[in-house]
């Protein structure tokens, strides 16, 4: 209960933070627009039916512009020491994960909801599929998660723009390839138990990424 | 309160703490002084659980830092020359946020009792990141005490102020200290320790080189006593290989 509470405070403390500033939002929003553009009239050129594309336009739209706001957010924290304060506090360090983790997932979903009217009229794709929206939320989940733990970790070194997609993308790409064949299969008409095999898959890393980052985020914080 | 023995850490081959032994009492008031390196802000943040030492013991009241952090963080107050606070977020936000962090009772009475204490209730709405660095310092001050934490650690709280909000801020750890609550602080002004504190410390290269009550001390002495100390190279010491 207290891990829940003192979660959802920092989750408290981080939406009030983006609501004034709009940091990261702005910079996602603007980020995933622009891939959008790009490669949706580059396709358009030379490739009859783009919409077979959508699947890795998405995907590398949402893990570059998730890769973006993951650091922001870490730098936030470890810049002038803030770290410090949520770690002087009688809290488990879970809970600061949690937090942490949360208010990522919350941030990242806003932006992936803006964002998706925006693909299906480009494309002329319905992507508000049920199916689909469970690809981008798990995947939205296990990517939050471990890029949480390798954000924080990255904030502390000192090349920290450059050691985030160093250590994040080897990672996340079991993530990212389960995420891209699942919503390719909705987009071509798969069958649920073609599918179901991707959602599994999804649901498991999540997990996974999940419990080794809940384990492991003290040894990250605590010098 | 605070029982530290043979406590050591080292930053890849450089030495911060070799083996410093530290007691201080329950209502005690301790400076401790020392140049740059000399290991002080390890040493506090040792003691206020953000740092793990590389061997030797830490307890407050009996219990061990490493094993009993969480009851320990419960009970002490940090505040250095980095204020913690968030500049985005107003300077009651602040307290709130901290506060419930701390589960404090009654979190909105202590929160604008606070902000009257630190001579910032007028700001209260005012985002922390537009305050001065002596009103971001009582600030920071009034989120280290919070909680009410019956030890309060202070890594050099006058840093960078004038002159004016140095001695508003002394005012307030004047009444910090006049509520019985264990302080250990480090500084670089000889004057501000000596007048505000029970018991000098000197830690030069990561060793208590000289401690002494301070009512046996005047400034001279301790200024000779310092520089006799401090003297030579004091900075950190590399970890024989």
């Amino acid at each position: 209960m207290n891990t829940i509470r003192s979660a959802l405070t920092i989750v408290w403390k981080d939406m009030i933070t983006e609501w004034r500033t709009k940091e990261m939002f702005s910079s996602m929003f603007v980020f995933i627009l622009l891939v959008i553009v790009i490669f949706k009239f580059s396709f358009d050129l030379r490739i009859s039916n783009a919409a077979l594309l959508v699947p890795g336009i998405l995907w590398a739209a949402l893990t570059f512009a998730g890769t973006l706001q993951l650091g922001r957010a870490a730098s936030l924290e470890v810049e002038d020491a803030h770290v410090d304060g949520l770690l002087l506090a009688p809290v488990p360090r879970s809970a600061i994960y949690v937090g942490k983790a949360l208010g990522n997932l919350v941030f990242m979903s806003i932006t992936e909801l803006i964002m998706l009217p925006i693909f299906s009229a480009l494309f002329n794709l319905n992507l508000f599929q049920p199916l689909i929206l469970l690809a981008i939320f798990l995947g939205t989940v296990g990517f939050a998660s471990v890029g949480t733990l390798l954000s924080t970790m990255a904030a502390y070194s000192r090349a920290r723009e450059v050691m985030l997609p160093v250590l994040l993308f080897p990672i996340v790409l079991p993530i990212v390839i389960a995420a891209v064949k699942l919503t390719a299969g909705v987009i071509d008409g798969g069958t649920w138990q073609e599918l179901a095999v991707w959602v599994r898959f999804l649901i498991a890393f999540d997990i996974i990424f999940l419990a080794i980052s809940l384990m492991t985020f003290r040894f990250v914080v605590e010098g | 309160m605070i029982h530290v023995r043979g406590l050591t850490r080292f930053y890849g081959p450089i030495y911060a703490l070799r083996g410093v032994d530290l007691d201080v009492e329950a209502g005690e008031s301790v400076t401790i002084l020392g140049p740059n390196g000399a290991g002080k802000t390890t040493l506090l943040r040792i003691l206020a659980t953000l740092l793990n030492p590389s061997s030797g013991e830490a307890q407050i009241d009996g219990k061990d830092l490493s094993t009993s952090s969480y009851d320990i963080r419960a009970r002490l107050g940090f505040a250095s020359h980095r204020s913690l606070i968030y500049d985005n977020l107003t300077v009651e936000e602040n307290l709130i946020f901290y506060g419930k962090l701390y589960r404090v009772p009654g979190l909105a009475a202590r929160t604008e009792d606070l902000l009257r204490t630190v001579g910032l209730l007028s700001r209260r709405r005012s985002r922390a990141g537009t305050l001065s660095r002596g009103m971001l310092q009582r600030l920071s001050l009034a989120r280290a005490i919070v909680h009410k934490p019956d030890l309060m650690l202070l890594d050099e709280p006058y840093a960078g102020l004038d002159q004016e909000s140095a001695e508003m801020l002394e005012v307030l750890l004047d009444a910090v200290r006049g509520e019985a609550r264990t302080v250990v602080m480090t500084t670089h002004n000889l004057e501000r320790g000596l007048g505000r504190s029970d018991r000098m410390v000197i830690l030069t290269k990561g060793r208590v080189v000289f401690e002494a009550p301070s009512s046996s001390l005047t400034l001279q002495q301790l200024r000779e006593s310092y520089w006799e100390h401090c003297r030579q190279d004091s900075g950190a010491e590399e970890v024989p290989s």
